[in-house]
């Protein structure tokens, strides 16, 4: 169906409002992280100002970011890769053997309110002398990691026909010969839909960290209150904290963007 | 959990699996249960022993330190709580109304720009870069961000209000603005994935029901309305489910714009935020698990009730 000439130019003048409403406060973030104080809170240089990259030298100099930018790397990465090894597997069980209640144990992950878990998590990891640590930090992101990539994999594997493997079987593999050698390469487009998104859900996760990481192991999302303080914000320096937590995820999307979609519109069309 | 029973092989005409150790024989007659099983178990660990704590702490009263001796009270928290007018029912309504309020705006919303990406256009690919930006985005960095914008004296907000002759606005830090501000905050950052949601929908349908019935006549809008809709309402409910879940447990940009306890008036104080305070700075464990067992019988009941629903229309 060829759609009629008033209607595109309806559609084209509502989706420029579309997305300058949803790219014009990111630029004025980036704007902010631009200048200094002085000029924010002069609301007449909204646009002329001179540009400095003073705040940036304040986050990753004196704001020690650097190192939280390792620790959110280091913990979305093992986070991710983990969860990878656990749930790909399982997410194949759960898909052929059609284990649907098996399925929802995992997914509960998904629903269970973070809270809950934090105070038991905080006691037994306390105890343990762990609270702080990086393992902690990153078994707490596998739980937000784990059931997105069983609940993807799951769906992906779904499309797989089977007689793939049954062609392998025939050909003398094992089953778990087949599932290696067969399924898994053919599912890497699956894999990296999952692995890019969990890394993305972990890099963004702010309420376990904020309560199990220490001063040193604290992740980006935590590590912007720095700037928040009691009586007055460094809204420079806030603006650029938020950019360099923000930024390199939206550009990472820009090169994946067809995984991200089918990650996240994963199960939205079948029952 | 089912017993185990050994799966049947799915091609009975296949010759003996050509493994050599008993091991490998073992494995293959077990692998559904040896590929589940470590996620499961990893899962259940982390979820069955704290979920039993909290229902296990909810009956006592507990407080202070988690290692401090507590006494066993029965369902007093419970009645404590649901009497409880001054924080905890105010807590409930804030998170249905947030709840509600942003996934009627998203899903409308979501649906009209759904509906204006439909058919291929120019320039496409640019709008679905634009769309994916705000959902990738930290949500913590997207709260800071909409401070520093509806800030009441530097906000570009009021001054862009200012230039269309609208006197400036309280938003975050008004007492009745603040709830509405982080609704709006909350919408903008993911109506985009219910747009994309809707997008896999509306992509997967097929075309003949749309040409029948425009050959039977029907306006844009009878088309939309008795044809479209209807065959898309099973995407429509797993949007609302996704949607609904998370919108429930948003904590991260009531967090970043209010601060603890959702303000000093808690004027965006929901549920989950409620729970949180109780829990690590008043370290009142008793009475935030007891919250915490009531806003998940919330959320289990909420995600039945839609998937009931879906499961009917799927029928």
């Amino acid at each position: 169906m060829k759609p009629s000439r008033p209607f595109k130019v309806f559609r084209a003048v509502a989706l420029v409002v579309v997305v300058a409403s949803l790219v014009a406060p990111l630029l004025w973030m980036i704007l902010a992280s631009l200048k200094t104080n002085v000029d924010i809170y002069d609301t007449e240089k909204a646009f002329s100002f001179s540009p400095t990259l003073d705040n940036y030298g304040t986050v990753l100099e004196q704001a020690n970011y650097v190192q939280f930018i390792g620790n959110s790397l280091w913990v979305a990465f093992a986070a991710t890769v983990l969860s990878l090894i656990l749930g790909v597997p399982a997410a194949y069980s759960m898909s052929r053997f059609n284990m649907k209640k098996s399925a929802l144990v995992v997914l509960m992950a998904r629903v269970i309110p973070g809270v809950s878990l934090l105070v038991p998590w905080y006691y037994v990891f306390s105890n343990l002398q762990m609270v702080g640590g990086y393992t902690v930090l990153i078994l707490s992101h596998m739980f937000v990691s784990l059931p997105l990539i069983v609940y993807i994999m799951m769906g992906y594997f779904d499309g797989l026909p089977a007689e793939l493997e049954e062609a392998a079987l025939v050909d003398g593999l094992t089953h778990i010969g087949a599932f290696r050698r067969i399924t898994l390469p053919l599912s890497v487009p699956g894999v990296a839909t999952a692995g890019i998104l969990s890394f993305i859900f972990s890099w963004n996760n702010f309420m376990f960290a904020l309560v199990l990481s220490g001063a040193d192991t604290k992740t980006l999302p935590v590590a912007i209150f720095d700037f928040v303080g009691y009586a007055s914000i460094d809204w420079g320096g806030l603006m650029a904290a938020a950019t360099v937590v923000t930024v390199p995820i939206m550009v990472i999307a820009l090169f994946v963007q067809k995984y991200i979609v089918s990650g996240l519109t994963a199960g939205a069309t079948k029952g | 959990m089912s017993v185990v029973t050994t799966p049947a092989t799915r091609s009975p005409s296949a010759p003996p699996a050509s493994s050599d150790s008993a091991w490998s024989r073992w494995a293959n007659a077990h692998r559904k249960w040896l590929f589940a099983a470590p996620a499961m178990a990893f899962v259940a660990v982390l979820i069955v022993f704290p979920v039993a704590w909290t229902g296990y702490l909810s009956l006592t009263d507990a407080e202070g330190s988690v290692r401090a001796e507590s006494e066993f009270i029965g369902f007093q928290n419970y009645l404590d709580v649901l009497s409880d007018t001054d924080r905890f029912w105010p807590a409930v309504w804030r998170t249905v109304l947030f709840t509600g309020v942003v996934l009627l705006v998203e899903v409308v919303l979501g649906m009209a720009i759904a509906l204006l990406l439909w058919r291929p256009f120019r320039g496409e690919k640019w709008v679905r870069v634009a769309i994916l930006l705000p959902l990738v985005a930290t949500p913590v960095a997207v709260g800071m961000m909409w401070r520093l914008i509806f800030d009441p004296n530097i906000g570009m907000a009021n001054q862009l209000l200012s230039w269309v002759g609208i006197g400036p606005q309280p938003w975050l830090s008004g007492q009745s603005s603040a709830l509405p501000t982080t609704m709006f905050i909350d919408i903008w950052q993911w109506t985009p994935m219910v747009v994309l949601i809707l997008l896999a929908g509306l992509t997967s349908l097929s075309d003949e029901p749309q040409e029948a019935a425009l050959i039977d006549g029907a306006s844009t809008w009878q088309r939309f309305r008795h044809v479209t809709l209807p065959l898309l309402m099973p995407t429509v409910i797993v949007a609302i489910l996704l949607r609904g879940i998370d919108a429930l447990k948003t904590f991260d940009i009531l967090y970043a714009t209010k601060g603890r306890g959702g303000g000093s008036f808690h004027e965006v104080e929901t549920l989950n935020v409620y729970a949180y305070g109780l829990s690590f700075d008043y370290n009142d464990y008793g009475v935030s698990s007891t919250v915490l067992i009531i806003f998940f019988l919330i959320i289990i009941g909420v995600m039945w009730a839609l998937t009931y629903r879906k499961k009917g229309l799927e029928r």
